[in-house]
């Protein structure tokens, strides 16, 4: 089954320390199960365009301008057995620890 | 010629069977088809048939495999019909699907002769901890466990928590659309992960347990506290080789104790009585002896696998501790105080400081329970009812009689029960009168 991991940042969360990022084991291991699709950082909201169509017309804002703090800094696309492979894989993410991750089953067009 | 059987003898035989192999049939046909409901239904096909043909032809010399071989065929024929419904190509895809449905029991193994995936291929144990899975909602994971493992009627659970049979039904829907959709594997987690799963599984039972326990003389909830301590006793059997097991065991003794009180836990009209004034010749000594029993297996099951004991085991003994004090006025508060520090100490909680507050007010008198309560730092405890009574009753032995009052007043106000609320009014009555007494 084909999980997306969304990195996701959290206020709440522990402060970030750089040396307990262990990124590079993580992605040993996600690469030595055979479970790597792709996967990287994304630049903060800040850096975002927003693409609306209304009445056919293309409008473009940058970025989302919500308040929130908390923003998916990074996305990781896996393909593992089953849930509890991808919440294996996703508790050992670094950013588990400094904030959270969102495990969704890939939904595919039939 | 044959006699045939009467239609008690049929049922009688036919509920034995269905009580001993219900679980273990309806375990193997989800691994084998991946259909919870399929599953539910071919076992409830073979009953069914089962009526009328034991009737007709007598009852099989083995009912159970009979029970097992009706509800394989009838999860295969299910699988037919669906396939010949879903597609005009009908008889093409019957085959496929069969095929697909016996290539996927093939290559998942036949029971007894599956490639064990860590030390448990038992399938009851797998569908045990994919109910009590944690990405599932708690009331998920009751009404799983209720519907699938214990094998509850949904009207039933919809009754025993108070909810409307159409919304017991969705929720149940929802559950296994999630097991699906989200890819919950049906097996027992490996070594890793172990601990903190049973401990999930453990909780459920516990939830059920209490649920079960908890006031309401209602006959569904009694039933689910003799299924919970049932379902208990079977996830120690399964789990006999790990060194969960000493747990396992310890949450059985728990219940087993703690039943034992259930006929002593209400009075003639109903009312709430606290352990300390109930009948003790209305507990039942021989949940007690079994709870003896229980504990002591869970300590020899410790010492073989060299652990710890664990939160339910120290509740356990705290309970025997109650259970077998011939009166509560000779029952060993010293000793029950220690396990509730050692209890806070493996788990930490406020509300165990305040058993252990209570536990030091017997030992040592009031004024020490209250420098134990005194000492609980934790502002979630001022909504909590027992709070308060605790601390009113310590009080009220120390004869501040105004200030007990002030606390039973407000633990009336947080109580979430009527016998709790019924019961806080008569002490409030009992001190007013007794201080009007006095003065």
């Amino acid at each position: 089954m084909e999980y997306l991991l969304f990195i996701v940042s959290d206020p709440a969360a522990p402060e970030y320390v750089p040396e307990e990022d262990n990124i590079e084991e993580w992605s040993a291991d996600v690469e030595s199960r055979g479970a790597a699709r792709v996967g990287n950082r994304l630049r903060p909201p800040t850096d975002a365009t927003t693409v609306t169509v209304r009445d056919g017309r293309t409008i473009l804002t940058d970025g989302p301008f919500t308040e929130t703090k908390e923003w998916i800094a990074g996305f990781d696309l896996i393909d593992v057995a089953d849930l509890d492979e991808a919440v294996d894989i996703a508790s050992k993410h670094p950013m588990a620890r400094f904030g959270r991750v969102e495990v969704r089953p890939v939904w595919p067009f039939e | 010629m044959t006699v045939l059987p009467t239609a008690t003898e049929v049922s009688d035989v036919l509920a034995s069977a269905v009580a001993d192999e219900r679980l273990r049939i309806v375990a193997t046909l989800i691994r084998r088809t991946g259909d919870w409901e399929l599953a539910e239904d071919a076992l409830q096909d073979a009953v069914a048939h089962a009526l009328t043909a034991w009737r007709r032809r007598g009852i099989p010399d083995n009912p159970a495999a009979w029970l097992t071989t009706a509800a394989r065929n009838a999860a295969v024929d299910a699988l037919r019909r669906r396939a010949t419904e879903r597609t005009a190509a009908g008889k093409a895809a019957v085959e496929v699907i069969v095929d697909l449905a016996e290539e996927r029991a093939r290559s998942l193994g036949a029971p007894g002769e599956e490639p064990a995936d860590g030390v448990f291929d038992d399938d009851r144990l797998r569908l045990i901890f994919t109910c009590c899975h944690p990405a599932l909602s708690l009331e998920a994971r009751v009404a799983l466990t209720l519907r699938t493992v214990v094998g509850l009627d949904v009207s039933e659970i919809a009754r025993a928590f108070l909810v409307a049979e159409s919304a017991m039904q969705k929720r149940l829907v929802r559950a296994r659309a999630r097991i699906r959709e989200a890819g919950i594997p049906y097996r027992v987690p490996g070594p890793e992960r172990l601990p903190e799963r049973t401990d999930g599984v453990l909780s459920v039972l516990y939830l059920l347990f209490t649920e079960g326990y908890s006031g309401s003389a209602e006959l569904i909830r009694v039933s689910l506290a003799d299924d919970a301590i049932r379902l208990t006793r079977l996830v120690a059997s399964l789990m006999s080789d790990s060194p969960l097991l000493p747990e396992v065991l310890g949450l059985l003794a728990l219940m087993q104790f703690q039943h034992s009180r259930a006929a002593a836990r209400l009075d003639a009209h109903g009312e709430l009585v606290l352990m300390d004034d109930q009948d003790r010749r209305r507990w039942d000594a021989t949940l007690i002896g079994a709870g003896v029993a229980t504990l002591a297996a869970s300590e020899s099951a410790r010492r073989r696998f060299d652990g710890v004991a664990g939160p339910y085991r120290l509740q356990a003994e705290i309970a025997k501790h109650h259970a077998t004090a011939p009166s509560a006025e000779s029952t060993d508060f010293e000793r029950i105080a220690e396990l509730y520090a050692r209890l806070a100490r493996v788990s930490p909680s406020p509300v165990i400081e305040l058993n252990r507050a209570v536990a030091v007010g017997f030992a040592r008198g009031p004024e020490a329970g209250l420098v134990v309560l005194d000492g609980i730092d934790d502002a979630r405890l001022s909504g909590y009812h027992l709070f308060h009574a605790t601390r009113a009753d310590l009080l009220r032995r120390c004869g501040q009689e105004a200030e007990a009052l002030a606390h039973y007043t407000r633990a009336l106000e947080l109580a979430p029960s009527d016998p709790e609320r019924r019961f806080l009014t008569r002490r409030i009555a009992a001190l007013r009168a007794a201080t009007s007494e006095a003065g």
